[in-house]
Parts: structure tokens; sequence; C-alpha cells
């Protein structure tokens, strides 16, 4: 592989505990900047939890979450932010952010990282358009002067929020739901959804985006559709992809980097290529008993 | 014909006041799903601002009565705001996330306190407010009953219906109104997007109390009198009004208001002054019954 890859996404023995489940256990594992991050594992391995640990959902029981805007170089700080206690440190060449110690609205304000839900959760009752333009609510209350400003008129709110339209509008017509911008989001069609949260996460600017199960409940037709557009994000916006994703196609197709996890641990890590014929993950795939492992193991390299 | 006329500009004054104070509570549970019990305190509040206010202005010597009354609108917005952020910061943001009484317990504490603070304050005794907007229309002279339109009515009613402009513009077209119903709909979420979730909870007490400051305002204006407990009842029709209309619908809080305040001054035109409060609230209980969510509410649906 590429040795120059940057990083940007630095998750150290993250663990997460609820109660006496250990939903995630000791895990690492890094993410590249430009690349797609497919995270994988069967039912109840702790996907989902290692997004909300990343999105300051939940704060995770142990562990580091370090991302980074521009060079990593940054990271040589972290040990020095971490023990003076910031949530982000910004020098002249980048940034490091501590996700896990940082509150939700601000890991998507400040740090840029954006998520879709496995169940879409879009503002049903507002417009498409509006959908989109509440997320990209802070550079608009900034311009408002916090809607002061706006109250009598002055500090060019009107051309920020023309700015935001045109933006929304580029994405609707990216996903293909230009001509629906006015009805209600909760009209549209289960696929027409799962696109409309795509393009309401991208207006927020990431530099970072989780999506949860996006090919979820789509047709064949669908899912190739939205690896293109997945890809199209990379290609074009130079966002880093973190995809969790069931159906393996979709993953096979457009993913740099595969971590499969079961029962919270990673199992492995690697191109899909390399992760496809990791005896582990075909096991666990299998819904091998751990003992039995070795076995299957030695059965499937044979 | 004349006396429905006369009655009808009587019921619209009143309902422009108690519609302007609904909106509060229904933004409020709109936004985190509790009943803010103080609110009608905040409006009591403001009614006491606007009168140490007006004494002020008047003893500086100031009697142009446009100028005092831009004056006292926004000295009493101004106060009457920051009241509302920290009734919201004291009282109610430290128990978010906790069991769904807490609040509302904690709101009727804080009614509580606002009721006997101001009572310690300025005293228990009614206060009168000077008569700022004198004068009147009549119209139908030659008939037996001349109706009666009076300034400070039309300037409750044009009041109110500029304001409502400005706090329908602010919730439909800014940003701000729009993270407010982003919030509405779903607070986790909004989080995600990058909207700050506490500081929208607060803007939205702020602007509650705003528009109960307004009321306060008008309030004086028309009825010139104001004391410790004028919270409670305009508090529980205010409330009232906000359920009747569909709690949580904005446009509902004013059609609410404006229906229990023509409700209040027909039945006290027509049938019994004492009795007119039970007319409002058996309206209440009759309209719940056939209509749970209100003339303008959205049944309650689960959210996934």
């Amino acid at each position: 592989m590429n040795e120059t890859r940057d990083l940007i996404l630095d998750v150290e023995h993250l663990t997460m505990r609820f109660g006496g489940l250990v939903a995630i256990g000791d895990l690492s594992f890094q993410a590249h900047r430009g690349e797609i991050t497919a995270i994988i594992g069967p039912n109840g391995a702790g996907k989902t939890t290692v997004f909300n640990c990343i999105t300051g959902f939940y704060k995770p029981t142990e562990g580091r979450i370090a991302l980074v805007h521009g060079d990593p170089a940054v990271l040589a700080e972290i040990d020095r932010a971490t023990i003076e206690g910031h949530q982000f440190l910004r020098t002249d060449k980048g940034a490091l952010f501590l996700l896990e110690r940082m509150a939700d609205y601000r890991v998507s304000q400040y740090a840029r990282v954006a998520r879709t839900f496995q169940n879409i959760r879009l503002f049903g009752g507002m417009t498409l358009l509006e959908n989109l333009m509440v997320a990209q609510h802070n550079k608009l209350m900034v311009a408002s002067g916090y809607t002061a400003l706006a109250l009598v008129g002055l500090g060019g709110y009107g051309r920020h929020e023309r700015e935001a339209i045109d933006k929304a509008r580029y994405w609707l017509n990216r996903v293909g739901l230009i001509d629906r911008a006015d009805e209600p989001a909760a009209a549209l069609s289960y696929g027409a959804q799962r696109r409309l949260e795509i393009a309401r996460a991208m207006c927020t600017d990431p530099v970072l985006l989780c999506l949860d199960e996006p090919a979820a409940g789509l047709n064949p037709r669908e899912s190739s559709e939205l690896s293109d557009l997945l890809l199209f994000i990379r290609r074009e916006h130079q966002t880093s992809i973190l995809l969790i994703e069931h159906d393996m196609s979709v993953v096979m197709e457009i993913s740099d980097h595969v971590v499969v996890l079961d029962y919270g641990r990673k199992i492995s890590d690697g191109s899909p290529a390399a992760v496809r014929s990791d005896p582990n993950v075909i096991a666990a795939y299998l819904g091998v008993e751990e003992d039995e492992v070795e076995d299957v193991v030695q059965e499937v390299s044979a | 014909m004349e006396y429905f006329l006369q009655q009808l500009i009587n019921g619209v004054t009143l309902g422009s006041i108690y519609g302007l104070i609904a909106i509060g509570y229904t933004m409020v549970y709109g936004i985190i799903g509790m009943i803010n019990f103080a609110h009608g305190d905040i409006f009591m509040v403001s009614t006491m601002i606007s009168l140490v206010a007006v004494v002020l202005i008047l003893s500086i010597g100031i009697t142009a009565v446009p100028v005092i009354l831009l004056l006292l609108l926004l000295v009493s917005l101004l106060l009457t705001s920051l009241y509302g952020w920290t009734v919201e910061r004291m009282a109610y943001r430290p128990l978010r996330g906790s069991f769904r009484l807490a609040p509302l317990i904690s709101a009727i504490g804080m009614s509580i306190v606002l009721q006997n603070y101001i009572q310690n304050a300025q005293g228990a005794d009614k206060k009168s407010f000077p008569t700022l907007i004198p004068g009147y229309m009549s119209f139908f002279n030659e008939g037996s009953f001349p109706v009666i339109l009076q300034y400070s009515q039309l300037s409750v009613m044009v009041v109110t219906v500029v304001v409502l402009c400005i706090f329908t513009w602010l919730v439909t077209k800014t940003s701000l109104g729009r993270a407010q119903r982003a919030c509405e709909q779903d607070l986790k979420m909004a989080a995600l997007l990058g909207v700050n979730v506490d500081r929208t909870i607060s803007l939205t007490f702020v602007i509650g109390a705003a528009l109960a400051a307004v009321a306060g305002l008008m309030h004086l204006i028309y009825y010139g009198v104001t004391d410790f407990y004028a919270g409670f009842v305009v508090g529980i029709k205010a409330f009232t009004a906000a359920v009747l209309g569909g709690i949580g619908s904005l446009p509902g809080a004013v059609l609410g208001g404006l229906t229990i305040g023509l409700i209040e001054t027909f039945f006290a035109g027509y049938v019994s002054v004492d009795y007119k409060d039970v007319a409002a609230f058996s309206i209440l209980a009759i309209v719940l019954i056939f209509l749970p969510s209100g003339l303008l509410g959205r049944p309650e649906v689960e959210k996934v």
C-alpha cells in the first residue's frame, strides 16, 4: 500500500461498556484522508457504537479518538493535548481534535464530522431545502450576527442566505431531488430519504463523513447509484468517508480499506481483497464459536 | 348588532394578549416537551418592569407618548428576556435529561419564587399605570348603543399584528427559526448537524419572554392595573389557549388566544360576568373531548 497516505482519524484503544456489557473492547484503527474506510461485521458487533463515540453521541469508557485537519504532523502533539486537557489544538499547518472530549454539536461545528443514521433521521416536517439549510446553521448564525443583525437587515445576511441556498441546490441536484425542494422530507420515498440524508450531511462541509448503512433497504439500482454518489463525494470534495455497510457489493466495490469487527473487537483490517480472504472474517460471518475458529481457519485455508 | 360589535372588539383585544403569551407556552412545549408554568409570572414581571420604567421615564421629564412607549417596549423587552433566559438557565437546564416531571415541578417552584419576589419587592397592593393612550373612536352614534373603539385597544391589535409578523418571519425565514424547528423534531440530530441545542433552547425562552413582555405592556395600556398575582390567571388562560389551539402549533396558539378571548367576552357580555372563566375552561374541555390534539395540533406521532 501507498505509504504517503495522510492520516485523518486515529482511534486508539477505544472501549465502550454499558454496565457489564462490553460493546467495544480495545479497538484501534485508522482512516486516511480521501479514502473510503468500511467498518463491517455481523449484527451486534458494535459498529454503530463506534460511530456514536466518534460523533459525540456517547462518551467512550476508555480510549482516544483523534481527528486531524491539514498536516498530519500535528499528531505529534497528541500526548501534549491529552495531558493538558485540550479538546482541540490548532497549529499553523493543521488542527487536532480529541473527539471523545467534545460535545456533540462541537464535533460537527469545529471538527467537521458529519453522520447519517441507520434509521433515517430527517426533519420530516420541514422541506428538503430547509433540511439542507439547517445543516448550514452555524455559518448563517455568524453571518446574521446571531439573528440580531438580520433583524435590522445588516451584515450581508441575505448574501450568505443565498450562498447557502446555492449550496443546498447543488446537493439537491447531485442527489436528483431538486424538483422536490419545497416538499416536506417525510413525503419522499425511502431511497430518496437516504440520498437526502447524505446531501444534508455534506452541507455541513465535513472532512469526515460517517455513513451508517446507507444502502440498507435500497434496491440494486439504488445501491449502485449510492456507490456512484460516494465515489463522487470522495473524488470531487476530498471528503474522507467512514462507512458501515452490510451490502458487500457496495463495500467491495468502493472501499479502500476495510475494518472487521466481531463482538466489539477488531478481527481483521486491510484492503477489501485481503479481508475477504481472511479466515477469521469468514468464521465470524459463518457464526462459529470462539473455540472452533482455529478449526475453521484450518479448514478454510486448506 | 352594535352590542355584538362592541364585544367583538373587546374580545379580539383580550385575545391578542392571550395569543402573545400562549406562543411562549407552545414554543417551549414544542422544543423540550415541558409546560413552563412560570411563563405567566414572566408576564407579570414584565408588567412590573414596565411600571417601574414608566415612573422613571416620566420622572426624567420625557412626555412625548410615542417616545415613552418605545422606551418602555425596549426596556421591558430586554429585561423580561433576561428573566426568561435566567429562569431557563437556573431552573430547567440543570434538569435536562432527568425525568419528565422534574422540570415541571421546577417550573411551578419558579412561579412561586417570582410571585413572592415581586410581592416582597413591590408590595402586594394593586398598582395603577398612567393612561398613555387616551381617547376613542365612536361608531353608530345615532343609535341607542354607540360602539366604542378605544385607541388603546386599537394599539393592542396593531402591535400584536406587527409583532406576530416579525415573529413569523423569525421562525420561518431565519436560520435561528429553522434551527428551532429542527430541534423541535429531533434534538439529537440537530446537535449532530452543529446546532447548539442548549443555546437554541435558551433563545426559545428569550423569544417567549419577549412576546410576554409585549403582552404585558399591552395589558397595562389596556387595563392600567397590575399586581404580583396578575400572572396567574392570565397565565392559565394563555396556557388554555395554547392547548385549545393545539400545543406545539404556533398559529394554533394565536387562534386559541383569540378564541378564549372571544368566548370570555361574549359570555361576560351576554350571559354572566361572574362565570366567564367557567365558560372559557368548559369550551376547552369540550374541544379536547372531540379534538384531543386541539384545533390546529398534529396528532401525537411516536418519534422513531
